[in-house]
């Protein structure tokens, strides 16, 4: 089963969500980012090439034009191959684990799967970016060496303040189970039955 | 919890049987690792197993019944195999089943005994996961899971997570020697089964490697006894080879080849990658020697390059010169102390004037040294270039004597000045405390002291200056020798053949598992596809690291600035005997 929704993240860009429901065991979010836009690769295309040219009058070495069309070229192979994210993908697979899946604008992947028995808890954590305060995902996992102590905090992809804004008063920091987290997750479903929807809609009392 | 069925790809297509594998109750996963073909005599499987079980000290198992149905009606082939749960009892019962030419499979988990919780139901949810058995045997996972010690008795080690599925497989290795052209007793589908892999050139370089280990490390053991000889050990031959940083280098690759070349085999995977990196680490760098070697006779370089250095060594003694002609005058406007001045300035052309003798003295000899040395580039670059190191630490010999001059000079007159400023303040140092004390001088100390101060301050600037000056230039010819170790450190230290195998074979290192979700259809099983996730270049690199020489700076810059001002000699290689002291 599918479904697709869009938001918008912090820079204004539009996000497209798509859920995917394979089995009762097996749930897939798949998160497409904003596409490169022509208008400023253009933009910084020329501005490279301008103040080449600017050096070429000054210096009268053609070598300078060659160079900067190297430079724009290599910049934007590595810019897509390494920067640009076009979609993130995150699968849950009941008792097995859970899957993050990067694709790059250039068609790279890079996927990092962390087994259940390693996942410690998932919390929503809160930070200031500018003038905004933002929310995201996290993953804490397990520390080997201490049994209560965690060794990593994993960030899934970052939500909208708009959504989670709806749910619960921003002001608190939601400590979820890992069953009320997918839930969370979840409730951009609509096949949440009827029972789960009356849990979410009386926040305070939970938290 | 869902019960997870980890079947191989290449069984896929195999004909009805028996599963055998390992059962994993603590994940509620069963590892698929065979297919046990009709006809077949039950004594003779658990026979098998057991062998297998000595071998790898793994448990294995009848899992459960695998049905691929050829025609529509295969309805006794079904009741056969239900009839088998009873002979080989398991819990849970797996029975997977498959049509012919389609992707729809079915499976079943049945559990007979009475389920510990109430509630659970009897027949367990199962989710497939196909895995690749070849890739899976023979990947090695980073960081290995932390299994027990091996040796201890016959408990089957306990690996977390998905490291009990690569382990599982990797102990089995038993049970894949038998392929279907063998008449053995039972008939078994597996990634081999069409055929045991084998390469002739890996066979014959097994065979060969016996030999010819055994005659390098006996030539070896002779070099290194040679080189420990009592000779060498002398006073000013040891303190000469201990500064070259061609003995250490060529120390350093005595033993790596010890090490690829020792009788003992490799103990865990870890150990042969190091021997296989430094193996190829060699190869590259004597074949890299080899063309520098080549480059340098092919146009007969060495006349032109010998006859090229007296005149660029007379050159740079030239600018000396002028440096310091321009120190004795009024350098930067800068007003010195003339008596001083021409005192220092003096000693330093004196000492220039001999080394510039000695040059002339040594041109003739110049070019046999170089043919010498670009004879030793066939010992690998590596060796070239610290030799190029220590020549050029040689030929700029006469900048280091300036420098240990001028700063062993500014040294003590900041020492006498620190505690002449103490006198003057009417302080001065505890040694029993540590600790600036006051103190009362008497009057013509107090008087010979400020005079003595008096002196040594107005002196300051010249001695400063000069100091200054061969400091930078040492700096400068440390800089350009420091290049050179990075060089050959990088080349000493690069893990190569890890870096090949990463490119080459992904699959053999592996940094975890990902998965993808096959074709689905409501009401059937959950599909896996398992495949590896190759471990990231920096990682390959991070982890497999060759140690190197040791000779590189090991200064924090804090401790280094505080050294210049003061005027403490920087020794900036630390040799491997320093370190250990």
């Amino acid at each position: 089963m599918e479904d697709e929704r869009s938001f918008s993240d912090i820079c204004g860009g539009r996000l497209a969500l798509q859920r995917r429901y394979y089995s009762p065991s097996c749930r897939e979010f798949c998160l497409s980012c904003p596409r490169l836009s022509l208008r400023s690769l253009t933009a910084v295309t020329c501005t490279v090439w301008l103040a080449a040219y600017g050096l070429f009058t000054l210096c009268e070495n053609s070598m300078i034009l060659s160079a900067a069309i190297f430079i724009t070229l290599l910049g934007l192979l590595g810019y897509l191959h390494f920067v640009k994210i076009d979609q993130e993908t995150l699968l849950i697979i009941d008792s097995l684990g859970i899957q993050m899946t990067s694709s790059y604008a250039s068609g790279k992947e890079s996927t990092t799967f962390i087994e259940m028995g390693k996942v410690k808890d998932v919390v929503i954590n809160e930070a200031i970016y500018m003038q905004k305060v933002i929310y995201y995902l996290c993953i804490l996992l397990k520390d080997p060496m201490e049994p209560h102590g965690i060794s990593q905090v994993v960030p899934v992809f970052q939500v909208s303040t708009e959504q989670l804004s709806k749910v619960f008063s921003p002001k608190k920091i939601c400590y979820l189970s890992p069953f009320s987290a997918f839930l969370l997750l979840l409730m951009f479903s609509r096949n949440v039955n009827s029972s789960c929807q009356d849990y979410l809609r009386t926040p305070d009392s939970y938290f | 919890m869902v019960l997870k069925a980890f079947f191989p790809t290449c069984c896929a297509s195999a004909d009805s049987g028996l599963l055998v594998g390992r059962w994993v109750p603590e994940q509620s996963s069963a590892v698929v690792l065979a297919v046990v073909h009709f006809p077949f005599i039950p004594l003779q499987v658990k026979e098998l197993l057991a062998q297998v079980h000595q071998a790898g000290r793994v448990g294995l198992a009848v899992l459960g019944t695998w049905c691929h149905r050829r025609q529509e009606a295969e309805e006794s082939l079904g009741h056969f195999l239900e009839g088998l749960g009873t002979i080989f009892s398991h819990e849970p019962w797996l029975q997977l089943c498959r049509e012919q030419g389609s992707k729809l499979w079915s499976c079943k988990a049945t559990r007979r005994q009475v389920p510990p919780c109430p509630g659970a139901p009897y027949e367990d949810q199962v989710m497939l996961v196909f895995y690749d058995q070849r890739k899976v045997l023979l990947s090695q996972l980073h960081p290995p899971a932390a299994l027990p010690d091996c040796l201890a008795g016959d408990a089957a080690p306990s690996a977390g997570g998905l490291a009990a599925v690569f382990d599982t497989v990797a102990r089995s290795e038993a049970l894949f020697r038998s392929d279907r052209f063998d008449d053995g007793p039972v008939r078994l589908s597996h990634w081999q089964s069409d055929g045991v892999e084998a390469s002739i050139l890996a066979e014959l370089a097994k065979r060969a490697s016996g030999p010819v280990c055994v005659l390098l490390a006996c030539l070896l053991s002779l070099v290194s006894a040679a080189s420990a000889c009592r000779l060498f050990k002398l006073w000013p031959l040891s303190f000469v080879w201990s500064k070259l940083s061609v003995c250490e280098q060529l120390r350093h690759r005595l033993e790596q080849l010890t090490l690829v070349f020792s009788t003992q085999k490799a103990e865990n995977p870890t150990q042969l990658m190091r021997k296989a990196n430094v193996l190829v680490s060699v190869l590259l760098d004597v074949a890299l020697g080899l063309a520098l070697l080549s480059w340098l006779r092919g146009k007969d370089r060495i006349g032109p390059l010998a006859e090229a250095l007296v005149p660029v060594a007379d050159h740079v003694a030239e600018e000396l010169q002028h440096l310091l002609q321009w120190l004795m005058g009024a350098p930067a406007g800068l007003k010195m102390n003339r008596a001083l001045d021409q005192v220092l300035g003096r000693f330093f052309l004196y000492h220039l004037h001999l080394w510039i003798s000695y040059i002339h003295l040594m041109s003739p000899f110049i070019e046999r040294i170089l043919w010498h040395v670009g004879l030793s580039a066939c010992l690998g670059l590596t060796v070239a270039l610290s030799i190029l190191s220590d020549i050029i630490a040689l030929l700029t010999f006469h900048i280091y004597c300036f420098y240990v001059y001028g700063a062993r000079l500014y040294c003590l007159k900041i020492c006498g000045l620190s505690s002449l400023w103490r006198l003057f303040r009417g302080k001065k140092w505890n040694v029993l405390r540590q600790r600036v004390d006051s103190c009362s001088y008497d009057l013509d100390q107090l008087f010979i002291g400020t005079l003595l101060f008096t002196i040594l301050v107005f002196l300051l600037p010249t001695t400063a200056l000069y100091y200054l000056v061969f400091t930078l230039l040492r700096l400068l010819v440390v800089a350009v020798q420091g290049l050179m170790h990075l060089l050959v450190d990088l080349i000493n230290s690069l893990p190569l053949y890890s870096l090949g195998l990463r490119l080459c074979r992904p699959y053999r290192l592996a940094a975890g598992v990902k998965f993808r979700v096959l074709e689905h259809e409501a009401g059937r099983p959950l599909r896996l596809l398992m495949q590896i996730n190759p471990l990231p270049y920096g990682r390959v690199v991070h982890t497999y690291r060759l140690p190197s020489c040791g000779c590189h700076p090991t200064h924090p810059w804090g401790s280094l600035c505080r050294k210049l001002f003061f005027g403490e000699l920087i020794y900036p290689w630390r040799q491997r005997g320093d370190k250990q002291a």
